[in-house]
């Protein structure tokens, strides 16, 4: 079947399977490997992008299911060479280690932060469970994700 | 992981699709996904035709104010339950108990409909649907009925669905008095191992209507009928919460897995419907 999915602003027509997963599309179709496949059963993560604007696992959606969508993933982030305030708090605040993760971290944030622009540590926790790092980075994401909400609020931040 | 082939169809409108289930004996609807996508990967389902509700949205998913209770369509997803302040303010255990399912990005994508459709035993919302006496509006080729929540869900993965229909709507009445939805989660899948809601109203200082429901321990969620019935009219204290509570699992074999044995599983259930009914008391 044809589909078509505007990625990051992009056109992708591409004729798939119909059972080809929205994180296939993106990885195999529009060959952007940000997005990271974990553990394929919609508990970690890994896949998160936006899909009309809603953090999803793309894991879990059919690309069919995606057809005349936008979706943003990690590439949608920066502009040029300009970090999204999100991945600056990650680079800041070393909120990776092996960073296999760090993509869907960072497109949950972005839905995160939307919906609560000032959130407290509980709030970032809770927000954030459906991601998971097994690094077990949290301590450090937890003060990204601060950093960034505190950029984006055009606050001043502090140095360490 | 890939499911397995099927032919993929998305019909513009609720007779269509029930046309294309119809026609197709194999088939299954989908909405989410969160439910019957994991379980296409695993093999465990194969459909044949999959008939994708994605075009139906626009028609079945609202929160609507009817009066006397909340019309919620069937592709409602769960962040539109969970931020409804009406919801929140007139049925404040569907908004509670929603915002426990899976996690930010889950909720985004499952719907009320998907779910209680799909009946998973360990699901959360059919103990909010049980516990507010929700009603079902189910439609099919001969047109619509309803279906009271105490005869929706029928055992593991059965529902009052019938083949060739659709679940369109899910009415839940308003409710003013107290409700609380406690769980424990599985640390792993974040299913409810076991999940007890309470709805209860005040008579002073007693204990005037209540409903409890049980998720998570059972083939199906089920109004635990003993709690109700030792609670009903009688004066609030914990120790009584205790007692009631204790009639959480009466003539239910409790699931095993390797995670929960049916001695743990039922002890939960009690556990969980003792503080479900102290939080619902001091919320009323």
């Amino acid at each position: 079947m044809k589909v078509s999915i505007k990625v990051n602003g992009q056109n992708y027509t591409r004729d798939i399977e119909e059972r080809t997963l929205l994180v296939h599309f993106l990885r195999e179709q529009a060959g952007l490997t940000g997005t990271h496949i974990g553990c394929e059963t919609s508990l970690c993560g890994a896949c998160t992008v936006l899909l009309n604007g809603n953090a999803v696992k793309s894991c879990t959606v059919l690309a069919a299911s995606a057809d005349g969508t936008e979706v943003t993933t990690v590439e949608g982030l920066a502009k040029g060479n300009e970090l999204h305030p999100i991945q600056e708090g990650f680079w800041e605040k070393h909120g990776l280690q092996c960073g296999f993760c760090t993509p869907g971290f960072l497109m949950a944030t972005v839905q995160l932060l939307e919906r609560n622009p000032n959130p407290t540590e509980d709030e970032i926790r809770h927000g954030l469970e459906g991601n998971y790092c097994r690094c077990t980075g949290y301590h450090n994401i937890v003060k990204a994700v601060q950093f960034a909400a505190a950029k984006m609020r055009g606050e001043a931040i502090a140095a360490d | 992981m890939y499911p397995a082939k099927f032919t993929y169809h998305a019909p513009w409108s609720v007779e269509e699709a029930i046309t294309l289930m119809n026609e197709n004996e194999d088939s299954k609807l989908i909405a989410g996904g969160h439910s019957l996508l994991p379980t296409m990967k695993m093999r465990l389902a194969t459909p044949a035709h999959l008939i994708d509700m994605k075009n139906l949205r626009s028609l079945l998913s609202y929160i609507h104010d009817k009066g006397d209770h909340i019309a919620i369509g069937s592709l409602t997803t769960y962040h539109q339950i969970e931020s409804s302040s009406l919801v929140k303010q007139a049925a404040a255990i569907l908004a509670q108990t929603v915002s426990e399912v899976g996690d930010m990005q889950v909720r985004n994508m499952g719907t009320l409909g998907g779910s209680i459709a799909h009946a998973d035993p360990a699901g959360d919302p059919p103990a909010a649907i049980l516990a507010s006496n929700a009603t079902m509006v189910i439609q099919s080729s001969g047109g619509e009925r309803t279906v009271a929540a105490s005869d929706f869900f029928q055992g593991f993965f059965e529902t009052a669905v019938g083949a060739g229909e659709i679940l369109k709507e899910i009415r839940v009445p308003k409710f003013s008095g107290g409700s609380s939805y406690q769980k424990f989660k599985h640390p792993a899948s974040g299913y409810a191992v076991a999940g007890v809601a309470v709805c209860l109203t005040k008579n002073g200082g007693n204990i005037g209507g209540v409903s409890v429901s049980v998720t998570g321990v059972s083939d199906g969620a089920y109004r635990a009928n003993g709690v109700e019935a030792a609670l009903t009219g009688q004066a609030f204290s914990e120790a009584l919460a205790a007692s009631a509570a204790a009639h959480a699992i009466d003539g239910i074999d409790a699931l095993e897995d390797p995670f929960a044995d049916a001695a743990y599983r039922g002890q939960l259930a009690k556990t969980l419907a003792k503080r479900a009914i102290i939080a619902a008391w001091n919320n009323a």
